[in-house]
C-alpha cells in the first residue's frame, strides 16, 4: 500500500489486493492502518509517476480501441464502439484485456457498458462483466451511491438520510434532490444511467514519424543508397512540416536480405527541416553499411523532434550582401557527422593564470560570452602539455637563465624578460605548493620561449619550457 | 587579319580572368604594410584562394610564429574561423595577441593527419566563414587543387599551417602544391632596447612563389593586437644615411 499526505495528515492512498483482505481501505489513516497490522510495509505515494504510467498503458491500450483516455488516478477509458468485432466481441476483448494485463503484473478490473459513468461504477463497485445494451440502468441501480463519482461530503450527507443505494437516489422526486445535493448528484446519475451525455478526451499519442522505402529488388551500391536517404529525408520532412516540427536526431535502419539489420545515427546542433542538409549528414557514413547481398528496407526515424517554426530565410528585392549573419549550424552538424559532436568546439575563457586551465570546451553553436583573457598577458601560441624538462644555467639567482638545452640543442639567450610568478590555486586542487617563475626569452637566432622555474633558485627548482612563441 | 596587340593582350587577360572563376572580383585583403601590398597582385592577399604558410627556425616543428601569422590574417578576416586541428599544443589566449576573439574560432580536432583536409573542405563549402586553418603535414597537388576549387566557389579563404614532426615531413612541404601562395616565417633577432626586457617580435616573412607575384623576403615586426604586420621603424625605406651626409657635405 502506498500513504500520501493530506495537510498534516498522512492517508493511506492506495492499497493492495492483500491489504484490502486485512481490512485496510483508501482514506483511512496511516496510524490507524499501523494499529491494525503492526508489521506493515508502507510507501510513499508518487501521483507524478503514476500519472504518467497511466499514459503509457493508455498508449499501450490503443490496441484495442482508437479512443482512449486516461482517467486519473486510476483509471482508463477504452471506447470500444466499433473496435469490439475484431477481438471477437466484447466478452472476448474485456477477457484479452484482463488477462494480458494481469500477466503485465498490473491487478486490473474492466467492465463494459453503455456510458462511461455506468462502465466506471461497474468496473469498480461491481462484478467486472459486460452490461447488455440497454440494461444500464438495471445493473447500475443496486450499487452503492459511492459508484456515483461524488465528493465524501456529499456521500456523507446521503448517508446520514440513510440512501446507500443508486437505485434509492434513483427513485427519489429529481427537484428535491437536486435541491438537497447539488446539481452534480444529478448529473452524475444520469451520466451512470447513461440518460447524460459524457464526452471523454482521448489520448492523441505522439508517432515517432517515419518514412520508410521496400525495394522489389534489393538494391547494394552506395549510389543508390545514397539516393534512397535523399527520398527518404525528402518524406520525412514533409510529414514533419505538417506537424510543425523539425529534427534533432535521426536513425536511418536498413534491413537486408539476410534479415539482418544496420543503423545509422546522427544529431543536429540546431532544430532543422532541411532534407538536403539532412541527407548530406548520412554521407560521410553510408559506405560503413554492409549491403551484404542487398538491402531491401530501408527507413528514416525521427527519433528527437522539437517544434520548428517557419523563419523568413530571404527577401525578395533585397540583395543578400556579404554582411550577412552566417548560420554555421549546419556546418557544425557536418563537422561532427564526420568526427564526433564532441570533437567541434569552441574555446571560453577562465579567469585564472594557470596556463593549463586558462579555457574550457564550450558548444560551438553556444551565444558569444564576450569575454576574454587580459590582454597584458602576453601567453606563446602553441603549448607544451606537460611542459619538457630543460637543462639551464641562470648567472645569478632568479635571473633569467643564460643559455638552455631542449631536445640536445644549446639555445643561447640573447634577451630575456621576467619573472612572472604564477602561483598554484589551491581552490582549483593544485597539489604543488611552490609558484612558478615565467621567463620570456629570445635566443640569439630570434626563437621565442616561454621558460620557467618551478621553485625558486635556493629550493632547487628545476626549469622547464612551456611553450613557445612568435 | 591579327587584332592589334593591346587588344589582344586585353582579350587574353579577359579569358584568364575567365578561367579563373572570378578570383578577381574579391578584393584581396590587404597587409598594411606599403612594401608587401604593392609588391603582391591586386596589392594584398587574395581572397577565396589557397595560402601556405610555413614555418622556418630554431622550432619550426612547433610553427609558434606561423600560427601568430595565420591568426593575424584570419583576425582581420571578417566572420567566423574555422581551425582544424591534429595535435592539442595550441594555445588559445596567444591566439588573442593576433586579436583573433575566442568566440570567433571554433576547433574541430582529428586524430589523424589524413582526416584534416576533408575537414578544411568541408568547411571550404559554409559561405559564411571568414577563413578555414588547417594543420596539414601532407598536401597533395590533387589535394591542394580540390581545396583550391572549393574554396574560390565559396569565397571562403584557406590558410594551410604546414607541420611536421620529422626531417622527412619536412621535407614535404617543399614539394609543389596549387596553392595560390606560399609564405615562410621565420624569428629574427629583435630590436635590441635600451633595457633589459623584449621588444616586438621580428619575424622573416618569405613569399616563397605566388600567383602573379615575384618571391620576396621582408623584415617585419610581429602581428600587433590588431593582427597587423609592420615595418620596423631602423629598416623602413629611407634615404641612406651616408649618402645625406655626403651630399651636405659637397
Amino acid at each position: 500500500m502506498t500513504v500520501g499526505a493530506t495537510g498534516s495528515r498522512r492517508l493511506i492512498a492506495a492499497v493492495d489486493t492483500t491489504a484490502d483482505d486485512l481490512g485496510l481501505r483508501v482514506g483511512m489513516p496511516l496510524a490507524q492502518a499501523q494499529a491494525l497490522v503492526p508489521d506493515l510495509r508502507v510507501c510513499d505515494a508518487t501521483p507524478d509517476d503514476d500519472e504518467t504510467s497511466l499514459r503509457q498503458l493508455a498508449c499501450w491500450a490503443i490496441r484495442y480501441s482508437p479512443v482512449v483516455a486516461p482517467d486519473p488516478p486510476d483509471g482508463l477509458w477504452i471506447d470500444i464502439a466499433g473496435a469490439d468485432h475484431l477481438l471477437g466481441g466484447e466478452e472476448a476483448l474485456l477477457a484479452d484485456l484482463t488477462t494480458r494485463l494481469s500477466d503485465r503484473g498490473i491487478a486490473a478490473r474492466a467492465a463494459v457498458a453503455d456510458a462511461p459513468g455506468a462502465s466506471w461504477a461497474i468496473a469498480r463497485y461491481g462484478k467486472g462483466c459486460v452490461v447488455p445494451s440497454g440494461r444500464t440502468v438495471d445493473a447500475v441501480a443496486p450499487l452503492p451511491v459511492a459508484a456515483l463519482r461524488l465528493s465524501s461530503e456529499t456521500l456523507n450527507a446521503m448517508h446520514r438520510l440513510g440512501i446507500e443505494r443508486v437505485g434509492q437516489l434513483a427513485a427519489m422526486p429529481r427537484a428535491p434532490m437536486v435541491r438537497r445535493f447539488g446539481k452534480e448528484v444529478g448529473l452524475r446519475l444520469d451520466q451512470a444511467m447513461g440518460h447524460a451525455f459524457e464526452p471523454i478526451s482521448p489520448l492523441i499519442p505522439q508517432e515517432t514519424a517515419i518514412a520508410t522505402l521496400t525495394f522489389a529488388e534489393p538494391i547494394a551500391r552506395l549510389e543508390d543508397l545514397k539516393q534512397v536517404v535523399r527520398r527518404l529525408s525528402q518524406d520525412l520532412c514533409r510529414k514533419l512540416t505538417q506537424r510543425g516540427e523539425g529534427i534533432r536526431r535521426l536513425d536511418l535502419v536498413v534491413r537486408r536480405v539476410d534479415e539482418k539489420g544496420a543503423s545509422l545515427r546522427v544529431g543536429t546542433a540546431k532544430v532543422t527541416r532541411d532534407h538536403v542538409h539532412l541527407a548530406r549528414l548520412f554521407d560521410e557514413r553510408l559506405p560503413t553499411v554492409d549491403p551484404g547481398f542487398g538491402i531491401e528496407e530501408a527507413a528514416l526515424i525521427a527519433s528527437h523532434t522539437e517544434p520548428l517554426v517557419e523563419q523568413q530565410t530571404e527577401v525578395p528585392g533585397i540583395a543578400q550582401d556579404d554582411t550577412v549573419d552566417a548560420d554555421i549550424s549546419r556546418l557544425v552538424d557536418r563537422l561532427g557527422a564526420r568526427v564526433g559532436a564532441h570533437r567541434v568546439y569552441r574555446l571560453a575563457p577562465i579567469p585564472t593564470l594557470v596556463p593549463e586551465r586558462m579555457a574550457r570546451k564550450i558548444s560551438p553553436l553556444a551565444p558569444p560570452t564576450g569575454s576574454v583573457w587580459p590582454e597584458t598577458l602576453l601567453r606563446p601560441t602553441r603549448l607544451l602539455d606537460p611542459p619538457e624538462p630543460v637543462v639551464a644555467t641562470a648567472l645569478l639567482p632568479d635571473h633569467p637563465p643564460a643559455f638552455f638545452i631542449w631536445r640536445r640543442l644549446r639555445h643561447k639567450v640573447a634577451k630575456a624578460d621576467g619573472p612572472e610568478r604564477i602561483t598554484p590555486e589551491w581552490w582549483n586542487g593544485d597539489k604543488r605548493a611552490a609558484p612558478r617563475d615565467y621567463y620570456r626569452v629570445e635566443t640569439d637566432q630570434g626563437g621565442r620561449f616561454w621558460i620557467f622555474r618551478d621553485a625558486p633558485a635556493d629550493q632547487g627548482g628545476r626549469w622547464w619550457l612551456h611553450g613557445l612563441f612568435e | 587579319m591579327h587584332a592589334k596587340p593591346p587588344e589582344a593582350i586585353a582579350e587574353l587577360r579577359r579569358q584568364i580572368t575567365h578561367l579563373e572563376r572570378g578570383s578577381e572580383r574579391r578584393k584581396p585583403l590587404p597587409f598594411g604594410v606599403p612594401p608587401i601590398d604593392e609588391h603582391l597582385p591586386g596589392h594584398g592577399l587574395a581572397r577565396g584562394t589557397l595560402h601556405e604558410i610555413i614555418e622556418a627556425g630554431p622550432a619550426s616543428e612547433f610553427a609558434g610564429a606561423a600560427t601568430l601569422f595565420t591568426a593575424g590574417i584570419a583576425a582581420r578576416l571578417k566572420g567566423p574561423v574555422l581551425w582544424c586541428l591534429t595535435r592539442r599544443d595550441l594555445f588559445a589566449p596567444g591566439l588573442l595577441r593576433a586579436g583573433l576573439h575566442p568566440d570567433r574560432v571554433i576547433y574541430v580536432e582529428t586524430s589523424h593527419d589524413r582526416d584534416v583536409l576533408p575537414l578544411v573542405e568541408e568547411g571550404l563549402h559554409e559561405r559564411g566563414l571568414g577563413a578555414v586553418v588547417g594543420e596539414v603535414t601532407r598536401l597533395g597537388l590533387t589535394a591542394s587543387r580540390r581545396l583550391q576549387l572549393a574554396a574560390e566557389a565559396s569565397g571562403v579563404t584557406a590558410l594551410l599551417l604546414r607541420r611536421w614532426w620529422t626531417v622527412a615531413e619536412k621535407d614535404l612541404t617543399r614539394l609543389p602544391t596549387a596553392a595560390s601562395s606560399r609564405w615562410r616565417v621565420a624569428p629574427v633577432e629583435s630590436e635590441l632596447l635600451p633595457a633589459p626586457g623584449l621588444g616586438r617580435a621580428r619575424w622573416q616573412v618569405d613569399l616563397v612563389r605566388c600567383r602573379g607575384a615575384e618571391p620576396r623576403s621582408w623584415i617585419l615586426e610581429a602581428c600587433d593586437a590588431k593582427g597587423r604586420l609592420a615595418v620596423p621603424a631602423d629598416l623602413a625605406d629611407r634615404p641612406d644615411p651616408a649618402q645625406v651626409r655626403r651630399t651636405a657635405t659637397r
